[in-house]
């Protein structure tokens, strides 16, 4: 359904650039001295988090032509778990807590993307949503899992290693080059994954299912295992959110910060991970920005949204290609529709 | 639970019921037919409870405030279909998701600005206020029942419209095959204006005569939509029957569980969504 729109797999140098750029001045930022940097050191935090949550949609979204309305659900449930494996009195240690909440994050995905990488298009759109709220309103009405006032982390993980404290994840500028490392690694991951048979074969199904099911492959298995993966990336993206802001609570599964996600990927361009994360920060500073401006920021959010879909349906990197490339390239996988 | 309180309850089932159903014939109409994800549906409910509020206090009566309230709230399907959603018909369902996201934003805000965030409260018209004595210790509010029964009335409107009439059969038809429908001499831009405003329109008044029962609140699109996305899920995607049957299934469900198992109540539908979901994937009546 969304085949058309992921044309960017292949990188074009300009955007390469981009991202290359943008990873050194991120990764220089915390050495510049400024007023109040520490406010922008947690804030871009903050959205690299994002950009992970972003990318761990993008699976599903760009490369697999999985439009997911409940990826939040994951987001928040690795958060809980970080909660709930911190103990009240002490931290809990990073080397195992931080797995413990993808692998079970993951499950759940897995048992939820059961029921719905069967279905297709709008179905998948609102059965996505519709679980992500079960997992909403089981946190949300269950007062041992904190209700709707969620849950205080009062610890940040500890990452102590054989005794070596190198990495204390209580400074904010460590928690930060944590992050972007982080970032980095699934980034390099995701793109080595897209080019590997298992995303070629994710591509396939999201320009022709049945073509693909006819040439031999298994693509609810496939589906499946795209589903419990993303669900997996998100889950370490709740985790370093639930570690960095030591507070959870039901919103973080809410349908809300789910289609965030999906503008994000949308608005930065989709299919190729470079696109989530240059959406995450664009999403995030746009909302800044017009928050610093009104308190009906909301009206001025919805309008850009809006102005986005109608003018630029190949996101922010789409536009870069344009105007940095000589002409357009096609898009190898795409194909025109056939006649059922 | 004994029998007075279960027949209570079960009444309270059907007018949620029908009321739910009321939201998602418009949502399912308007995917069937046209082709568009809806995300702002529920913004539209919110619209007529507000509606309600507001014309009730200008008017001084309900009635008159749901004959106007109903009537802008055509009109502004109308205008909103031909402003941005015939753009959208045959865009991604992507694309449609974020523009009506993007719209909810911006009817929230609206809300905001004209009638500001408070939870205000909608008196039941004087003619309906009191309860009527159905056996010797059950009495039940006259109001409900005046729900259920115009929800009821406004449902077979629906389905005779659809099913028994010219223009019905022309909305079918463009469902159907749009193309062939076209080269017929339908008009299909005219008939989707007219599903879109109908399905607008349905929204609005479930949202006003719903306003006295419930509060008027903010946030009372957001749960509605969602409530409606697992009716739609249930019944079939495009099956008016399909929702009618599902709405009331996810009524009786959830005024149940509220009662009988507070602790999962908020959970109970989408597990019977996912327990259809197992044997039919593509919902009880799929069209």
């Amino acid at each position: 359904m969304s085949g058309a729109n992921a044309q960017l797999e292949i990188l074009p140098r300009s955007v390469q650039v981009l991202l290359a750029v943008g990873a050194l001045g991120l990764a220089v930022f915390p050495l510049i001295p400024m007023e109040s940097s520490g406010y922008y050191v947690q804030m871009l935090s903050q959205m690299m988090i994002l950009a992970i949550f972003a990318m761990s949609l993008d699976l599903l979204q760009g490369v697999t032509g999985l439009v997911s309305l409940g990826h939040a659900a994951y987001f928040g449930l690795a958060g809980y778990a970080l909660a709930f494996l911190t103990p009240a009195d002490v931290p809990v240690s990073l080397w195992w807590s931080l797995p413990v909440a993808a692998l079970g994050t993951g499950l759940a995905a897995l048992v939820i993307g059961f029921f719905v990488v069967r279905t297709h298009g709008i179905y998948f759109i609102m059965v996505t949503m519709a679980f992500a709220q079960m997992v909403f309103y089981l946190f949300f009405d269950n007062a041992v899992l904190g209700g709707s006032d969620g849950l205080y982390v009062n610890f940040r993980p500890d990452a102590t290693l054989f005794g070596w404290r190198g990495i204390d994840l209580e400074d904010k500028t460590t928690f930060f080059y944590f992050t972007l490392a982080l970032l980095v690694l699934i980034y390099a991951f995701l793109r080595r994954l897209l080019f590997s048979p298992f995303g070629r074969a994710l591509s396939g199904i999201r320009v022709n299912e049945h073509r693909m099911r006819a040439v031999g492959y298994g693509s609810f298995g496939y589906k499946l295992t795209a589903f419990t993966l993303a669900g997996a990336l998100a889950g370490v993206a709740g985790y370093l959110w639930a570690a960095q802001t030591g507070y959870v609570n039901p919103e973080l599964m809410g349908f809300h910060l789910s289609a965030h996600a999906i503008m994000m990927v949308i608005l930065g361009g989709m299919g190729n991970f470079g696109g989530a994360i240059v959406g995450a920060f664009a999403f995030e500073w746009v909302m800044h920005l017009f928050k610093d401006m009104t308190k009906h920021w909301q009206l001025l959010m919805g309008s850009f949204i809006v102005l986005v879909v109608l003018f630029a349906p190949r996101g922010l990197l789409g536009l870069i290609d344009r105007l940095t490339g000589k002409k357009e390239k096609p898009d190898k996988m795409k194909e025109t529709k056939e006649a059922p | 639970m004994d029998f007075a309180n279960f027949l209570i309850q079960l009444l309270n089932s059907v007018q949620y019921g029908l009321l739910l159903f009321m939201l998602a014939a418009g949502l399912t109409l308007i995917f069937g037919i046209m082709g568009v994800v809806n995300l702002a549906h529920g913004t539209f409910y919110m619209l007529g409870a507000y509606l309600a509020w507001f014309l009730t206090a200008q008017f001084d009566n309900l009635l008159l405030a749901i004959v106007v309230g109903a009537l802008l709230a055509v009109a502004f399907g109308w205008a909103l279909e031909w402003l941005l959603f015939r753009h959208f018909y045959k865009r991604d369902h992507l694309d449609q998701v974020l523009l009506t996201f993007g719209l909810i934003y911006i009817f929230q805000e609206a809300r905001s600005i004209l009638w500001g965030d408070d939870v205000h409260s909608v008196a039941v018209p004087e003619l309906f206020n009191g309860a009527i004595q159905l056996t010797d210790n059950l009495s039940y509010p006259v109001y409900r029942l005046v729900v259920s029964a115009v929800c009821a009335a406004l449902a077979l409107g629906l389905y005779l419209l659809i099913s028994k009439t010219r223009l019905g059969m022309k909305i079918r038809a463009g469902a159907f095959n749009r193309e062939m429908a076209e080269s017929l001499g339908i008009n299909i831009r005219f008939i989707h204006s007219i599903v879109f405003a109908l399905g607008v329109g349905l929204a609005a008044v479930a949202g006003m005569v719903a306003a006295p029962i419930s509060s008027v609140y903010p946030g009372m699109g957001s749960s509605v939509l969602i409530m409606c996305f697992v009716v739609v899920v249930i019944g079939g995607i495009g099956s008016v029957r399909g929702a009618l049957v599902a709405a009331l299934m996810v009524g009786l469900v959830d005024t149940f569980c509220k009662v009988l198992v507070p602790e999962i109540a908020g959970m109970a539908v989408y597990m019977l969504m996912a327990a259809v979901l197992l044997f039919k994937p593509e919902g009880l009546f799929k069209s």
